[in-house]
């Protein structure tokens, strides 16, 4: 039981001295390694950084301030999902599609530039060791962000098979990343109409039939997310979702980046930036 | 290290406002900072900490989209989503109490009443001061608050200060076109500061779409591009009252920080800069320190309404005369 401090008219509470307080968040100065374009969206951009920052997990993210590109002045910091993260390197990856004014900017950094980075920030993926296998469905940018699971289930002795979507097969991105880790790609695409919810629904339940799937993981589509919503609740499997939303702070002070999630019969309001970004499947609402 | 630093191995950062004594000057916006900052920086460092507005009633909060960034600023129509007293008290209290550093409680209600029967309720251990926040533009009509007139500022902080016997801040807003008047109207009715102040009311449009860029349509402009118009502000109140200041809009750097001191604050908060710069109140007190040494100034309150209005020499006529 501590005794409850007057603050009164008393002196000053004493500044310490240094201690033995040390920051699990970082926000630093990275320097640029790598830089380059893997297809005509998306860019791979490689950092060196400290070792907070290195102690990244799949799923978790880092704001960047990203350098002002001609003519315009983004102001916030900009979320960005872990591609990679290479604790002895002292590294870590991002993929980015240059969509607007932050990664316009994030795309004129050269080799030896340097970027502000901060994280690691939010809650990332779990794997239970007990999982033999499992399966990842990405749509888009998550693809980036499923990325890094394929290297820890790989770690954690299991098997991962992707169902990997876009709009044409050329924008695939992650899919030799996943193969060099030992997973099992599939790719659907809106050019060759395979990219539907009823043709994903099939090929993941003949996974499930085929006992590869002791949990789903998803990022990208609201779509493809309902569709395993429907199975995970059919055949009483678990799932992780990682949400997406606007974000300033990306540190759970601003309260907004709030979305409603279904919980034991109520809508309840979190924080995709602190609650998140990884959040159970059956909890999420598109 | 200069020489002026190596005569002078200390500086006295300690500052105390209307009773409350801090370590330092920094501590945090309401609004802008929680738990997630334990993180990034050792909270035993700050000279205080201030939080969310909490509010009786439970609170969603507004629609989104809720904020939205203009150079050097930042537009946010976040509504102060609250879970009410119970869950503060019982949650949010006892995680600061393991820390040497004061709790200030931000607070709200819809009516004078309800803020006085909040900040008796929450006038209990584990809280060091009460920040009545009588300004924030989002959850009013059309960006009304209390702080928007000197009479109803008048009678909320003398129902406020009948309800608690905690250090009384008053958070002012910079939207109305008196606001010394209203810090006068704080100060007689009891505070024991003003903050001055809250975020500056404002809008933007999408240009693609033609709505309003955030779902309140209107929100509170922040960041370094409110720091001029808020610093005359702190000027201006500092003149009409003598109950301490605390300076708030726009302070990114401890070199901002001391141009609030110098125009008339005891105090500083940071907020938006908190979104960019993670540690930046941490570094501001470091910065701060760095500064009085290399300036020789021992105590950070010598800083206080330290600016030189030099007296204005007669001006030159001459060349208004045609003929000369």
């Amino acid at each position: 039981m501590s005794i409850e401090p007057d603050y009164g008219m008393a002196a000053a509470p004493p500044s310490p001295g240094p201690g033995a307080w040390k920051p699990s968040i970082v926000a630093e100065l990275a320097e640029v390694v790598a830089h380059d374009a893997v297809n005509g969206e998306y860019r791979h951009l490689v950092v060196a950084c400290s070792a907070e920052a290195a102690a990244a997990a799949p799923g978790q993210f880092f704001q960047l301030l990203c350098p002002h590109p001609a003519g315009e002045q983004p102001f916030l910091r900009r979320p960005m999902s872990l591609y990679g993260a290479d604790p002895v390197k002292r590294q870590v990856e991002f993929l980015y599609k240059v969509t607007g004014a932050g990664t316009r900017g994030l795309d004129t950094l050269k080799v030896g530039d340097r970027l502000d980075i901060m994280g690691p920030l939010g809650v990332g993926f779990t794997l239970d060791p007990a999982w033999r296998h499992i399966v990842a469905v990405g749509r888009g940018a998550g693809l980036a962000t499923l990325a890094p699971l394929a290297k820890a289930a790989k770690a954690n002795g299991t098997r991962v098979t992707a169902v990997f979507s876009a709009r044409r097969p050329e924008l695939l991105v992650s899919v030799d990343l996943f193969h060099s880790h030992g997973a099992e790609v599939v790719a659907v695409t809106d050019s060759e109409q395979t990219s539907g919810p009823a043709n994903v629904e099939r090929i993941l339940r003949r996974y499930i039939a085929d006992g590869r799937c002791d949990a789903f993981f998803t990022c990208g589509s609201s779509r493809l997310m309902r569709v395993q919503q429907r199975l995970a609740k059919e055949f009483g499997l678990p799932g992780q979702v990682a949400m997406e939303q606007q974000m300033a702070c990306g540190i759970g002070l601003c309260y907004c980046c709030v979305r409603d999630f279904h919980v034991n019969g109520e809508i309840v309001n979190r924080r995709v930036c602190w609650d998140g970004p990884v959040f159970d499947l059956m909890e999420a609402l598109p | 290290m200069n020489i002026a630093a190596t005569r002078r191995k200390s500086v006295d950062l300690s500052v105390n406002i209307g009773g409350l004594a801090l370590r330092n000057p920094v501590m945090p916006a309401s609004g802008t900072f929680a738990e997630g900052l334990e993180k990034v920086m050792d909270f035993n460092r700050l000279g205080a900490f201030v939080t969310k507005t909490i509010t009786r009633e439970l609170r969603a909060g507004n629609p989104l989209p809720r904020v939205v960034e203009r150079p050097g600023s930042l537009i946010n129509a976040i509504g102060i989503p609250s879970k009410g007293v119970q869950h503060f008290v019982e949650k949010i209290i006892p995680h600061y109490t393991p820390y040497d550093t004061p709790l200030v409680v931000s607070i709200s209600a819809p009516t004078a009443e309800g803020f006085a029967s909040l900040a008796a309720e929450l006038s209990i251990p584990g809280v060091a001061a009460i920040e009545a926040n009588i300004s924030c533009p989002n959850i009013e009509e059309d960006g009304k608050a209390f702080a928007m007139r000197a009479e109803s500022t008048e009678k909320v902080t003398r129902e406020l200060r009948a309800a608690t016997k905690l250090p009384l801040w008053v958070k002012l807003t910079p939207n109305t076109g008196d606001v010394p008047d209203v810090a006068r109207a704080a100060e007689g009715a009891g505070a024991d500061a003003v903050v001055v102040a809250n975020t500056i009311l404002s809008m933007a449009i999408d240009l693609k779409t033609f709505k309003p860029c955030l779902g309140n349509v209107m929100g509170g402009l922040s960041g370094p591009a409110i720091k001029p118009i808020v610093l005359r502000q702190v000027f201006q109140c500092a003149k009409a009252v003598k109950i301490p200041i605390i300076g708030c809009g726009g302070i990114s750097t401890a070199e901002d920080a001391v141009e609030y001191m110098l125009a008339g604050a005891s105090a500083v908060q940071v907020g938006t800069a908190t979104f960019l710069q993670p540690a930046a109140m941490t570094t501001i007190i470091e910065d701060l320190e760095t500064f009085c040494l290399h300036r020789e100034i021992a105590c950070v309150t010598d800083l206080i309404h330290g600016v030189v209005i030099e007296e204005a020499d007669e001006p030159e006529l001459a060349w208004l005369d045609p003929v000369s």
